[in-house]
């Protein structure tokens, strides 16, 4: 089986008859699943090379639609910023923006052109993603499926919901919503940690990062066991979990001698999955956190022992008077 | 492998290669420690941006120094009302300097004729002499008023002027290139257009209007105590303070931490930020006691197009670039102001 020693997938199946999926309900069929089904090479290349037949159902197309409509908003908004000038807009489309409504407006449906266009973006797409978690949960009880799929996108969700909506709740403003634009929502990452004094300090962002990288880790120790032990069917993984045949015992052997401990053919999919669900659900609780219980992480990981308090090496010199903080916002 | 594939290969290397060459900097890279060590505390810095810095920066030759003795020139020339202390000798040579400083190039409205009136160089009918005088005015006073931020090196005309009729770096308010559009569709409020100002990002385009001129605001928006409670800045403000921060930063030549220990932005770290307080409240004075009062002279007859704001016709303004121009010490430092003691002799009434 030497076309697993390749980087790009060099075995496609291609059946006489397109495989038409499992059976479903009356009900689904009655709804419909659309078009003939067609091999592509290209596509083949890097996963099935079937395409088809689809099935969106009504979760399915009220999702695409809310997208749609979410992506059309947050798309003429920026190209109103740019006179309609479509070379400007593909010119500056990195720095065009949606933004959610000035901290004047507090939590209320702010004109549409100070933000309350955000707002209505924010309700699609926000419909669109819940939507689509239906459908995704939907799908796999109608396969007969575990439902772990759903629930990991859920976890995508909450770190969605914590930035966009509970969070600007729970703080009482929109303003403090994330942008919609490429450089902008970045360009808020920053002053967001540099308003809450440092998120590097926040210890639920240290353990989101832990699992981000941990999970990017994983992957590839994973992908990589799995095609290097191929020729001996190490692909038929969860077979494996109880049969243990050759392939499973040499991957484990392989990590028992190069790592001291080894994973095993089930586990290793229980870790991959824990990894990526805690990425963002530890993250979540970061931003949650972040302006209403804690209001500067450094200063809160020098108290707590989480971080040290670096000695002073500049000379003394006469430091500004620091005044009170004025209200600032409302008039810019 | 086939043609088709080789010749992919091929253009793709050809596109990375431009990518790499054109978007990253050219190895050495010296990297110069200003804190606590394993702080990330360094200032960087590459030899030819050096070597381009300094070339740009060399203050001019002194003119002759002459004495201070003699008739005032006060007596001796009319309508002098600001120089009128010094000797003829020190007048000429200030004037002829300031010539080489502001307005060097030959032609009908350049060198003496910049400021004055062909015949009578007393005549007061030209906007230029006006603004002249508050200048020298300003200049004394930043001298005298702003030591915490220019010390004893001061400052003349030409930290500024470098030879131009305006000084290169200046700035006036900026509600971006479509501001109508942006009233009916999506306000924009000050951002999320490509422009130079906060380094190519995102970030609000004109952070000095808030930050650096009339009613200006306070620029810290960092939390001082771990839990909420005190500080009333949203993120969106912390946008603005990020913005006028990379001006600072371009302006400068310098990295944030230059003035700060970027672990914790709002604690004092580095003594330079307290030398950059003093200067923000310099350049707030300078525009709002010097130039915004000037706005009626720029907006007055006679005057080219150009020297006011093009969207709300309001005085051009200083900000840090306008002396800094990329380098740490305007200049690099050097003691100009020694050279032309006179410039600290401006009567101020």
């Amino acid at each position: 089986m030497a076309e697993y020693q390749n980087i790009f997938t060099r075995v496609q199946v291609h059946p006489p008859v397109a495989y038409p999926g499992v059976p479903v309900s009356a009900a689904v069929e009655a709804l419909g699943r659309g078009g003939k089904p067609w091999f592509n090479n290209l596509i083949g290349k890097i996963g099935d090379a079937q395409i088809g037949p689809i099935y969106l159902g009504f979760t399915g197309v009220a999702s695409i639609l809310c997208g749609l409509i979410a992506f059309e908003i947050i798309g003429l908004n920026m190209l109103a910023q740019v006179n309609w000038n479509i070379v400007q807009f593909v010119r500056q489309l990195f720095w065009l923006s949606l933004d959610p409504p000035g901290p004047q407006w507090g939590l209320r449906f702010a004109p549409l052109n100070q933000g309350g266009w955000w707002i209505v973006a924010g309700f699609f797409l926000t419909a669109s993603i819940l939507l689509w978690w239906i459908r995704t949960y939907k799908r796999a009880l109608q396969l007969g499926m575990g439902t772990h799929v759903a629930w990991a996108f859920a976890s995508a969700i909450w770190l969605y919901l914590v930035l966009g909506f509970i969070r600007p709740v729970l703080m009482g403003s929109w303003s403090e919503a994330v942008p919609f634009g490429i450089f902008p929502h970045l360009d808020w990452t920053a002053a967001f940690s540099l308003r809450y004094g440092n998120l590097f300090y926040n210890p639920f962002h240290a353990l989101s990062i832990v699992f981000l990288y941990g999970s990017t880790l994983l992957f590839a120790m994973h992908g990589a066991t799995i095609l290097a032990a191929s020729r001996y069917g190490a692909e038929r993984e969860i077979e494996q979990t109880v049969d243990r045949g050759t392939a499973a015992e040499r991957c484990a052997i392989f990590w028992r001698w190069t790592m001291g401990f080894n994973a095993t053919m089930e586990s290793i999919h229980r870790w991959a999955w824990w990894f990526a669900v805690l990425t963002p659900l530890t993250g979540g609780i970061g931003i949650l956190l972040t302006g209403t219980v804690v209001d500067n992480w450094y200063l809160w990981a020098v108290k707590h022992q989480f971080a040290p308090a670096y000695i002073n090496v500049y000379p003394d010199f006469a430091i500004p008077d620091q005044p009170p903080f004025p209200m600032t916002g409302a008039t810019r | 492998m086939s043609f088709g594939a080789r010749l992919g290969a091929v253009v793709a290397g050809v596109i990375v290669l431009a990518i790499i060459l054109l978007s990253f900097e050219r190895p050495p890279i010296l990297s110069t420690q200003v804190g606590y060590r394993g702080t990330g505390m360094v200032q960087v810095a590459r030899p030819p941006a050096v070597a381009r810095l300094e070339a740009a920066n060399q203050a001019p030759e002194p003119l002759a120094a002459v004495p201070a003795v003699g008739p005032r020139a006060g007596q001796v020339y009319q309508n002098v009302r600001v120089l009128g202390d010094l000797s003829v000798g020190e007048f000429t040579r200030l004037m002829a300097a300031i010539t080489s400083w502001v307005a060097p190039t030959e032609g009908p409205n350049a060198g003496c004729a910049y400021c004055h009136v062909g015949n009578n160089f007393a005549d007061e009918n030209i906007y230029t002499k006006v603004v002249a005088r508050r200048m020298l005015q300003m200049n004394r006073a930043i001298n005298e008023t702003w030591a915490s931020h220019v010390g004893q090196t001061g400052v003349t005309c030409y930290t500024c002027h470098r030879g131009n009729q305006v000084p290169q770096n200046t700035w006036a308010r900026n509600d971006g290139p479509n501001p109508h559009n942006l009233n009916t569709i999506n306000a924009v409020r000050g951002q999320n257009q490509a422009s130079p100002v906060p380094a190519w990002s995102s970030l609000p385009f004109d952070p000095f209007t808030p930050f650096l001129s009339a009613n200006a605001m306070d620029i810290r928006m960092a939390s001082r105590t771990s839990r909420p409670g005190t500080n009333p800045s949203s993120t969106m403000d912390a946008e603005w303070t990020y913005g006028l921060m990379m001006h600072f930063s371009s302006a400068l030549g310098v990295n944030c931490t230059y003035c700060h220990n970027t672990q914790n932005f709002q604690a004092w770290g580095p003594p330079a930020r307290a030398t950059a307080w003093h200067g923000i409240r310099m350049v707030r004075d300078i525009n709002v006691t010097y130039l915004d009062p000037l706005q009626p002279v720029f907006a007055g007859p006679g005057v080219p197009p150009g020297r006011v704001g093009a969207q709300h016709g309001d005085v051009l303004k200083v900000n840090c670039a306008t002396c800094h121009q990329g380098a740490a010490k305007p200049l690099l430092g050097a003691p100009m102001l020694q050279q032309y003691p006179e410039l600290n002799r401006v009567s101020l009434n």
